[in-house]
Parts: C-alpha cells; structure tokens; sequence
C-alpha cells in the first residue's frame, strides 16, 4: 500500500506552489529553527553523545539483521503475556484486521494515538470506510483532522499552521463532531490547549477501543513502549478495554537494555527536551489494570523491500524523531506537503521511495532529487542514517528505471560528458569548442542574463558566468605552470564581478 | 614529495584565476605543484544526479591522471569529498575491481586548507588583502571533508582583512549541483536567503572555498546588483600588495 497521498504532483511543482505561500514559509522558518535550536543545545550537553549515536546505530543494524528471530521472539513473548499478535503484509491486512477487532466489540468510534504507521496504511480512511470514526487525539493530529487537512511534519504535524488558524479550526468544527469549542475562545495557547482538553475528555471517557502505534517493542519481554508530550497517549493505553497497536516490523528492539540508548537520544532529537513528558510501557494484559483485550498487528507494508537493499535498509534504523526535517534547508522552505508523503523531509525523500519503488509515480521519481546533498540531515541524525548517500544511491536506481527506450536529452548529455571527462584532450577540445559561446550568447559585461531551456531554471534569478578567456590547462601549458609569459593571469567573468556600465541598468 | 594540482573541472574551463591563484599559493609556501594534463572531472556531476555507470571512466580518469603522485590537492571542498567518499561507491557499484584498485593506490586527495594547515603546518600564508571579507562555510567542505576552522584560522592571519561573521554561515546556499536546475525554485530561495545575509553583514568580499556554490550565490548577487564581489579562498589566500586579488 503506498504511503503517498493520491494525485500528488512531483516534487517540483508542489515546492514551488508552497515556496509562493510567504505565511507558510515565516510560519515554517520560525517553528523549525525554534526545535533546531532547542535540539542543538540539549544534545550538546551530552557528552558521549557520538557513543550513544554509534550504539544506536548499531543496535538498530544489528536487530535488522537477524529481523526474523527478534521478530518471532517478540510475537512469542507478546502471546505469553496475553497479547493477540497480528501479521500484515500491507496497509489493507492491517486496516482490515483492525476494522475487524473494532467492529467485533460493536463500536462505531476509536481513539487513537499519534502513530505514523497507521498514517502510512491511512487506517483512518479504511475505518471510515466501514463506518467506524478514528478520533486523533494528538493535540496537533486533532488539528489537522479537524481542518480537514494533512499532516506536514512527522512530529509537529500541525506545523504549517499558527495558533490564529488554530483557533479559527476549532470554532468552525469542534461542534460537528463533538464538544464545541468555548464562546468566545482565544488564540491564547493556554486557551487552545484547554478547548483541546474539553473536546478530548468526552472522546476518551467514552471510547471502548483505542489504536496506537509504538515506538519501540521489546522482543525478550513482549514490552511496547510510546514516548509522548500529552498525555493523551496514556489516556488511551489505560481508558478503553481493546487497545490495538499496529506496530512496523523494524520498531522491535531485542532486550530492555536497548532502550536505555534510545531513551537519550529520542526525546533529545525530537522535541528538543532532555526527557519527555509521558512514557507509556505495557506487556500483554495485566488483570482489572488498563486494557482487557491487547492486539499487535505487526505490518511490513513495503518493509522486507527495503531490507533488502542493502544501501538503502539503513532507513530502517529511524525512529521518526524528526531531526532531519528541522535542520533541512529544503523543508524549511517547502514545508512537508511538498513531498507529497505522509513522510516528508530528508528522511520522507528515501523512505516514501524506498518503499513504494522509484517507479511508483512521479512523486517517488522525484523525491531522491529533493535535497541540494548539504548533508546536514546527516549530521544531526540520532541513529546515523546516511541520507544524502542513499538519495545518490535512489537517484541511481531512477536513471536506471529509464535506461530502456530513448534516452532523454538528460541522460544523453551526461554520456556526452561521461566522455569528454574520460580524457585530458578530450576535455581541452571541448573547452575550446565551448569557449566559441562566448561569441554567441547574448551576454553583458561577462555575464549570461538568460540561458535556453533547461538552463533557464538557472538564469531565472542568477546570471551565469561565461567560460574564461583561457582555461587553467591552456595558462599552464602557455606559461610553463607559471614560470614564463604570465604578467597576470587568465581572467574569467568571474562568478560574480561588478561592472556595471550605463547600458547594463535595465 | 610529488604534488599533484587537481584544479576541477569548473575551475578549469570557467574560473582558471582560482587555479593560478592555488598555483601562485602553494609556490610562495615551497610547493612545486604539478598539473598532470590527463585529469578532468572528480565525477561528481554524474553520480549525484544518479548516472553511476557513466561515473566510471571519469572516475578511471582521475585515478590514471595521478597514479605515480605522493598527494593530491584540491581547491574544492566539494571535488574533493566526492574523491574521497564517491569513488569506491562507483567502483563498488560496477563490480569493477581494477577500478577499486586503481582507487585504492591513488594517493590521498587533500582541500586546499587541510593541505595548508595539516601538511605544511602553515596558518600565515604571508597573504594581504585589505578588505571587508564574510566567509561562507560550503557544506561539503564542512561535512564531508570536515575542514572545520582551517579555512578561518588561515584567513584571521591575512594582513589587512577585516573578517566578518556571516549570520546563518552554515546553512547551505542552495547550489546542490543538478538541484539548482532541477529544483530550481527551492534552490533560489535558499540562495536568496544566502544572499540576504551575505549583504546584512556589509562584506565587499565573500569568499568561500568552493567555486561551484560561489557561481550560484555570486549569480544572484549580480543580479541583484549588490556590489559584493566574490572569490574563492584561494584567491585571497594568494593575494599580495604585489599581487593583490
């Protein structure tokens, strides 16, 4: 089942619509750089946190190498504990499976907690398909489902929004679907938060079912665990009698102990925090204390793909902490819509290709180019997925899925460059072919103010140097390395020289 | 030691200046650089935007352009992070082992300031250059190459410059190689963004130690008209009042 939304444009042409919209991008550049921040300083004080980086790491690689024992191992200890374990190949085994326990109990509504997984299958959807409302209990997720909108960040779902829209969502549709908003509501956070409180409380004191995901599941104890700000999360692990967690196969840690490392590094990645509020643990069912009936669908959807690319099963290793998205000079600008996934960022560009295929539309085609390779997701992420290597390795398998047939003017082009690098004359006699341009592009002061297409995306909004007057290789050759015949030097246009003349002022 | 000079293609063909100037450097600080003329590209271009396969020959190029050298550098962050972390990819992937051999004997490619700083434990490059300079940190330099301060530390010692801090300096221009045509308009935002700050901070110069990001930022700071001239590091690093930039 694909993670992307239907009818998404590639990449591009979503960026530039959201890179029009300035409230979008003040709104973006204030929230993002507040996390970057706050991110920055709480992982600076941790001393060992290049340790607790590697280990990560390697706890993640070495679990995901021998998948299949922790795996069975986890539905083993689940079972002893009195949990009911599913397997979903696909987002529609799962939905199905999870519609069927919900209708089983006779209920028309669920709770739910802030989960990915169940974003990425659109359970949501499937549940309403079938009769049954999913109510987001995420204060953010609530105010993207109230707004009838998606979700544009992993963790802050709501980002693209401010506290005025907010308040203006929760006038307009808290009363369609529950307790209304109060007369005369602020956009005072406090306020919000306290409508947010009001409306949720009915919804979790008379819901029988509740559907989760987890962020970790232990397989020696049979152990889910879900890290937390609101509180919103333990009310439902702990209110209605059915809890269903829908769970992907690479969230399973082997041992308590693991959790140790990914207890520093998530809430410090994520909101920025040293710890988070509410971290919920439960093993199968405990009698007359929380949940009655505990089911765990374990979902591949796409997964054992990815495991089995052996560059790019690295993305298995995140935690959804949201690091990357933050620091990502690219999200900053585009927001999360652009990328057309229900996993946008840097680490949306590899998953959403990863796993639907680079050959599932438009959108998996262009993400592994929605990044300028700065590699500051890199550098920041907890568990060291190596993005930018693995958008070159998706890029790679994107040309490839169009090496049959004609080639496109692109692909042509880097053949022809392919063999003017593969040797030094061939390069010279290029360069002179190409110096000849300096005749025939219109051109002011050594500049290019326009260039034909596919150029023009260049020439847009930056001139473009010409070739030099002599190459490096012709000035070596010329004067010897330097040692004859040179008063000064080649000269190009420069890339940026300023000589404006009176005829330059347009 | 046998000194080879990797001047990349970009600065071959477009900014031959900054090869001289790497040129005129090295030799005032006792280094007969050579230029094999067989060299071409690191391949860069063509493994970033996806054409792995095609990467081979230049990637075979490189290795045969310098076999025989004790060092290679490079005024590039960028070329020479794609030496360094690229070309086994590419051999990798083809499933060439002569190349990755081939790979495995080219001597190690150095970035300008790792060359300066670590090899000939030089931060006083004897330069002059008597101006307002804001230095733009690029982001392979920084975190594939991982030049840290090197880059500063050379250029607080040069006579005259006034070094100011660019806000922002580590956030990447939005050059990306085939990003800036492909994803154009992301690209022009985030040099845009760039831009603003480079001109907040009052800088005649901004200098940077990669040519590629500098055609990007300085292509929008022409067109903006902003009166801030570009250079590569190089560049002010060669500097003299004989010679000045």
């Amino acid at each position: 089942m694909s993670v992307t939304f239907v009818g998404m444009p590639k990449f591009p042409v979503a960026a530039a619509e959201a890179l029009a919209n300035p409230q979008l991008r003040k709104n973006l550049r204030h929230a993002t750089q507040t996390i970057r921040n706050k991110r920055a300083s709480v992982v600076g004080e941790v001393e060992d946190w290049a340790e607790l980086r590697t280990a990560g790491a390697a706890i993640k690689d070495r679990t995901l190498r021998h998948l299949d024992e922790y795996l069975l191992q986890l539905e083993q200890s689940l079972t002893a504990a009195g949990a009911t374990v599913h397997w979903a190949r696909n987002g529609t085994e799962a939905n199905r499976i999870v519609a069927d326990i919900a209708k089983s109990h006779g209920v028309k509504e669920v709770v739910k907690i802030k989960s990915m997984a169940t974003q990425e299958i659109f359970l949501n959807e499937a549940l309403e398909a079938e009769g049954i409302e999913a109510w987001e209990t995420d204060l953010a997720e609530m105010i993207v489902q109230l707004g009838h909108d998606r979700p544009s960040h992993i963790l802050v779902p709501a980002i693209h929004r401010n506290r005025s829209e907010i308040r203006e969502i929760f006038q307009r549709e808290m009363g369609n679907v529950g307790m209304p908003a109060p007369e005369g509501l602020t956009d005072v956070p406090r306020d919000l938060a306290g409508a947010a409180r009001q409306h949720l409380r009915e919804k979790f004191l008379r819901a029988k079912v509740a559907v989760s995901g987890a962020n970790f599941a232990i397989a020696e104890t049979g152990t889910l665990v879900v890290v937390e700000s609101e509180g919103n999360g333990r009310m439902c692990l702990t209110l209605p009698e059915v809890l269903v967690s829908v769970v992907g196969i690479e969230k399973v840690l082997p041992t308590w102990q693991d959790l140790e490392v990914f207890m520093q590094i998530l809430p410090r990645s994520s909101t920025g925090e040293r710890m988070n509020p509410y971290t919920s643990m439960w093993t199968g069912v405990h009698e007359n204390d929380g949940p009655q009936e505990v089911h765990v669908v374990l979902l591949d959807n796409g997964r054992t793909d990815v495991l089995a690319d052996t560059v790019g099963r690295q993305a298995l290793r995140c935690i959804r902490c949201s690091a990357c998205l933050n620091v990502c000079p690219v999200y900053e600008r585009t927001g999360g819509h652009a990328y057309g996934s229900v996993y946008p960022g840097p680490i949306g560009a590899i998953l959403t290709p990863l796993l639907n295929g680079v050959e599932a539309g438009p959108v998996e085609a262009s993400l592994p180019y929605a990044s300028s390779l700065c590699g500051a997701c890199y550098e920041v992420c907890p568990v060291a997925i190596d993005i930018p290597t693995v958008l070159v390795h998706l890029r790679g398998k994107v040309v490839d899925s169009h090496r049959e047939g004609a080639p496109t003017p692109e692909a042509a082009g880097m053949k022809t460059m392919s063999w003017i690098f593969s040797g030094g004359r061939r390069l010279a006699a290029a360069q002179w072919a190409g110096r000849l341009s300096r005749f025939v592009i219109g051109r002011k002061h050594g500049r290019i103010r326009a260039l034909p297409p596919p150029f023009n995306a260049w020439s847009s909004a930056r001139d473009a140097p010409l070739p030099a007057t002599e190459t490096f290789r012709g000035w070596w050759v010329r004067t010897n390395g330097g040692h004859e015949n040179d008063p000064s030097g080649p000269q190009s246009s420069g890339p940026g020289r300023v000589e404006a003349g009176p005829e330059d002022i347009t | 030691m046998r000194v080879g000079l990797f001047v990349t293609c970009i600065n071959d063909t477009m900014f031959p200046e900054v090869g001289v100037a790497t040129v005129r450097l090295l030799r005032r600080l006792g280094v007969e650089v050579e230029f094999p003329l067989a060299q071409t590209c690191c391949g860069q271009m063509h493994v970033n935007t996806g054409y792995l396969p095609e990467a081979v020959p230049v990637v075979r190029q490189y290795t045969k352009a310098f076999a025989g050298f004790d060092a290679v550098v490079v005024p590039s962050g960028s070329c020479a992070g794609s030496v360094r972390h690229q070309h086994h990819m590419v051999a990798a992937a083809a499933g060439d082992t002569s190349l990755s051999a081939a790979v495995d004997a080219t001597p190690h490619t150095y970035e300008l300031t790792e060359f300066i700083v670590d090899v000939l434990g030089v931060t006083d490059v004897g330069a002059y250059f008597p101006h307002r300079v804001t230095y733009h940190p690029t982001c392979h330099s920084m975190r594939m190459v991982g030049v840290g301060d090197r880059p500063t530390r050379l250029l607080r010692e040069v006579r005259g410059i006034n070094l100011v801090e660019l806000p922002g300096a580590a956030e990447c221009c939005g050059f990306g190689g085939t990003f800036a045509i492909k994803n154009a308009d992301t690209s022009i935002a985030m040099g845009t963004d760039k831009v603003q700050s480079v001109r907040a901070t009052g800088a005649e110069v901004l200098c940077a130690g990669d040519s590629s990001c500098l055609t990007h930022i300085g292509g929008l700071l022409t067109r903006q008209r902003a009166g801030v001239r570009v250079l590569h590091l190089a560049q002010i690093l060669a500097s003299t009042e004989e010679q000045p930039a």
